[in-house]
């Protein structure tokens, strides 16, 4: 038997891959951006904020790790319009994307913030600064930089899970590779073509991230 | 018009959920013979297979699972291979599995002193010997703890069997919403019921390395 593979036909569809990588990177940087600034604030609250946020926010960090993401995002898109909150399906996605690297960003980060040496703390308060600062200029950038290669890792890993969204019909990549191949009943090479989209994507975020953590994140 | 009360619904969950601590077996024990066998490969001629190794974990972490799902269910009929959806579901996870086992326990090995290998192998073990009674008790205890916790991500990946219409957790999740109208409701219970499957792995994972580290320290 022979299989005849033609990649070609998939590529005249090159505009709704296109769309797909757009929609791919932009999920992922308002994962980023959203996801990261909600892990911070939980890993603060787990390591030294109030007692009775504490619990709250490990329930959450708790029930995200252990329940799958596709669970998670139907909740939220399926589920929750029984209590009258709807999204769209980019919405939802995002949220859910939020959520989930925002828990996995929160236990990430806290192992980071509880090795800073108490030292480094004294020394900040003995120079008069503000709780605040000692925060978020003697405390978090150094954690971040010990962790940045694991939460790289982690957003590499929420990227390659937004192919889920595709369930919800938001226009992603493998959404993409799905309609691509309703159109030209060329499934396996539109998915080969969008799996290997997938890997360079994931090099390339990776390579993108460990270049800008040192510039713009926590410096040096 | 048929009623559903709570306990219909978990009832139902409950048996999907025997396929999915099923599949999770599967894909675990498969993964790890696959991956074990990878890594012996790459311990064995570091020359020859450092870079196949290299390509095939990253292949497998680089893509996204639910993709290797599809190309797995797809491709095998393409190519003229008429399995069940069990058998190109259970293929595609434990070839995931493997990678992220492989390259777990290639971080483990590695991380035992180089003079480990040079002194036995001066005591003229074979390489099969060097693995057996030098390399493999040292690695075992360091790779015990991500193993486990390692599970709790099989666990979750086979979730996304529930796309190619793998009836497990979730699909049956997805069917029993549609019928109830109860999505809330299906899909809350359906969450705890990966919670409930996850948390204790997760909690003994935890527990396995602080006792790691506590000896080692």
């Amino acid at each position: 038997m022979t299989v005849e593979l033609n990649f070609l036909a998939v590529f005249q569809d090159w505009p709704m891959l296109v769309t797909g990588v757009i929609w791919t990177l932009g999920l992922t940087a308002i994962a980023i951006v959203v996801g990261l600034t909600v892990a911070v604030a939980c890993a603060w609250v787990r390591t030294e904020g109030p007692k009775w946020l504490a619990i709250p926010v490990a329930a959450y960090v708790e029930l995200m790790r252990n329940t799958p993401f596709i669970v998670q995002l139907f909740f939220i898109f399926f589920g929750l319009p029984a209590l009258g909150v709807r999204f769209s399906p980019p919405v939802a996605s995002g949220i859910a994307l939020v959520l989930n690297l925002g828990a996995y960003g929160t236990e990430i980060i806290r192992a980071g913030l509880l090795a800073t040496p108490k030292g480094q703390i004294e020394a900040a308060l003995s120079l008069a600064l503000s709780k605040f600062q000692i925060f978020t200029r003697v405390v978090l950038p150094p954690a971040l930089k010990k962790v940045w290669p694991a939460l790289v890792s982690q957003i590499v890993i929420v990227m390659l899970g937004s192919a889920v969204c595709g369930q919800i019909a938001t226009e992603e990549l493998s959404y993409a590779a799905n309609v691509i191949s309703a159109n030209t009943f060329r499934t396996f090479e539109a998915y080969i073509i969008a799996t290997a989209i997938y890997l360079v994507l994931a090099l390339m975020v990776r390579s993108l991230l460990n270049w800008a953590g040192p510039r713009f994140i926590f410096g040096r | 018009m048929v009623d559903f009360t709570l306990w219909d619904i978990l009832r139902n969950l409950i048996i999907a959920a025997q396929w999915t601590v099923l599949l999770s077996l599967i894909a675990f024990v498969g993964g790890g013979l696959v991956g074990l066998f990878w890594l012996l490969l790459r311990l064995w001629r570091p020359g020859a297979f450092k870079l196949p190794f290299a390509i095939y974990v990253q292949l497998f972490q680089g893509t996204p699972l639910l993709m290797q799902l599809f190309l797995s269910y797809f491709g095998l009929r393409l190519f003229g291979v008429e399995v069940s959806v069990w058998v190109s579901v259970s293929l595609a996870l434990t070839l995931y599995t493997s990678a992220f086992l492989a390259e777990i326990w290639r971080g483990c090995v590695a991380s035992i002193p180089k003079g480990q290998w040079e002194a036995s192998a001066s005591l003229a073990l074979s390489f099969g010997e060097q693995m057996r009674y030098i390399i493999a008790p040292q690695a075992l205890r360091i790779a015990i703890p991500p193993t486990v916790g390692f599970l709790v991500q099989v666990i979750k990946g086979t979730a996304l069997a529930s796309v190619v219409g793998f009836v497990e957790l979730t699909r049956a999740g997805n069917m029993i919403a549609n019928v109830t109208y109860e999505p809330f409701t299906v899909f809350a219970c359906v969450g705890l019921m990966y919670f409930i499957m996850c948390y204790p792995i997760s909690a003994y994972a935890r527990y396995l390395e602080r006792k790691t580290h506590a000896v080692s320290r």
